[in-house]
């Protein structure tokens, strides 16, 4: 428990917050974690928000659920006026500044921000932008490892097109060489 | 170890079919659809059958047709659907036929909401339909139990011919976990009983219309003494910090693991807490409960709903220790709410 690590993801249904969710537990249970994943369920999925909430610990987990995430990664304006005052102290908060027309209240938090639609559209890849989040935050924090992360690429993206994995693989490695750069 | 990340209404199904379901009978409801659709992909792939009735009625009824014949059969809804079911859970207990019934739980009465609940308990543990007869009911807590228990549960079902009914918050069915893929059931019990097609042995009959007083008597002492060895032999609880906590939460579901957190964080607090998780709600664990009473200082009933395994606790605990409850409605709350609630109970006792 003591290393236990709870991220949420939100946004707007079709950011692609559900499978950024997946995908980091994929990794880290790869890696020999313990993981949950569980969705937001109900009333919230229609009110324009979707998010989900990964535990990653070495140990058995107990409570897949939480009052207070350590990091919040949101993706847009409202996930960000939801779940700021709930990050844990001293937590961390990624804010998609493309989406995100305000600075954080707060001033315990680690904030890292990246404008991750501008840097999907220069790609080309419009729908990359979660994989680019995603690279960006597992190279500044190394919840799992980003040589792990594309260790199991092929795995977590089991039975997709090779085109799908390319461009998800090519998204990531922009948002690791972003972070390189940026953070 | 093939460890595979699932959600848990996926590795449910998946357990069924590896304990040798061949057939599936639903109609679709939130938040249980995910059974359906799987047992849509897998099954006829495999030589069984899947389903989508017209009606639950219908789909019931197959599944009591479906096991009639000795085939491990199974369906899937959710509250409203399950109450439409209790007709035919009705008949095929007392027709004495195994199959596995899920009610992946949300919220009532009526068409109710479709977040997570454990307001059918009282149905799932009371029998539900009309007549004397209990269903065994399995409460997994984790995608890994949901794929256990529906293989237990068809053992069960088969050992003592009965209706066995897995009852799981809507939040597990969606939960993702890494799940131990296991071994495929090979081993089946005999069963002269079916309906087989009778050539050179006397035909059977499934029948549950019994006009004479005696008769009918005699059924249901039947099924009783029944009862009595299930409820001799297959009461399963897990205990969690009980040997020396003053305050012993009982709780089942995913909602009691979420509790296993709140434990460790009350005796954080100094507050020595503890949890027992019925695994089976019927047969109902109640010397796990029981057991506890020389030692705690209060039994903390937790629910999703307003209140109702808390009569199978205070009737367990013979009024020997009082018995609080907690309950929410609608959602699976969140560790540190429960954490404050066991806090503040104990504060109440002077614990």
């Amino acid at each position: 428990m003591e290393d236990e690590k709870q991220i949420l993801f939100a946004g707007f249904g079709g950011q692609g917050v559900l499978s950024m969710g997946q995908f980091l537990a994929y990794a880290a249970m790869n890696t020999g974690k313990h993981v949950s994943w569980v969705p937001s369920y109900g009333a919230e999925m229609r009110g324009g928000t979707a998010n989900c909430l990964v535990t990653i610990s070495s140990e058995e987990i107990y409570s897949p659920l939480t009052e207070h995430p350590l990091v919040a990664v949101v993706l847009n304006r409202p996930s960000l006026d939801k779940f700021e005052t709930k990050v844990k102290p001293d937590g961390c908060l990624v804010i998609n500044t493309s989406m995100v027309d305000r600075d954080p209240k707060r001033t315990d938090l680690m904030v890292l921000k990246i404008p991750v639609n501008e840097l999907a559209e220069e790609m080309g890849n419009t729908r990359g932008s979660n994989m680019i989040l995603l690279g960006a935050y597992l190279e500044k924090t190394s919840v799992v490892k980003v040589e792990d992360a594309l260790q199991h690429f092929e795995v977590i993206y089991r039975g997709k097109k090779e085109k799908v994995i390319k461009r998800n693989r090519e998204a990531f490695l922009a948002g690791v060489e972003w972070a390189k750069k940026n953070w | 170890m093939n460890k595979v990340l699932m959600k848990g209404n996926e590795a449910l199904a998946e357990g069924a079919i590896l304990a040798g379901c061949r057939g599936f009978f639903g109609y679709p409801i939130t938040p249980s659809s995910e059974i359906a659709e799987y047992m849509a992909r897998k099954l006829p792939k495999i030589g069984g059958i899947f389903v989508q009735a017209e009606s639950e009625l219908a789909a019931i009824n197959m599944v009591y047709g479906g096991a009639s014949t000795g085939t491990r059969v199974m369906t899937a809804s959710s509250g409203p659907g399950l109450s439409l079911k209790q007709e035919g859970i009705s008949f095929i207990s007392e027709a004495e036929l195994p199959c596995l019934i899920v009610n992946i739980s949300r919220g009532g009465p009526g068409l109710g909401g479709i977040q997570p609940s454990q307001g059918d308990y009282f149905q799932a543990t009371r029998g539900g339909g009309h007549g004397d007869y209990h269903t065994m009911v399995l409460a997994p807590a984790s995608t890994q139990e949901m794929m256990d228990f529906a293989i237990l549960g068809y053992e069960l079902a088969d050992r003592y011919r009965i209706p066995v009914v897995i009852m799981a918050e809507g939040t597990l069915g969606n939960l993702m976990e890494p799940v131990i893929v296991r071994d495929e059931v090979t081993n089946f019990v005999e069963k002269p009983w079916a309906i087989s097609g009778c050539q050179g042995r006397k035909p059977n009959i499934v029948n549950t219309l019994h006009l004479t007083a005696e008769e009918l008597e005699g059924r249901n002492r039947h099924l009783f003494s029944k009862y009595e060895d299930i409820q001799m032999n297959e009461k399963r609880a897990e205990t969690f910090m009980v040997e020396d906590a003053d305050i012993v939460v009982v709780a089942f579901g995913l909602l009691a693991r979420v509790i296993k957190r709140s434990v460790i964080d009350a005796r954080k607090h100094g507050v020595k807490a503890g949890l027992i998780r019925p695994m089976t709600l019927w047969p109902f664990p109640d010397e796990h409960i029981k057991a506890v009473t020389d030692t705690c200082k209060v039994i903390l009933s937790m629910e999703i709903s307003m209140g109702q395994m808390i009569q199978d606790i205070r009737l367990a605990a013979e009024g020997r220790v009082p018995v609080e409850f907690y309950g929410r409605i609608g959602f699976l709350p969140n560790p540190e709410e429960l954490t404050r609630e066991i806090l503040a109970v104990a504060e109440r006792k002077g614990l």
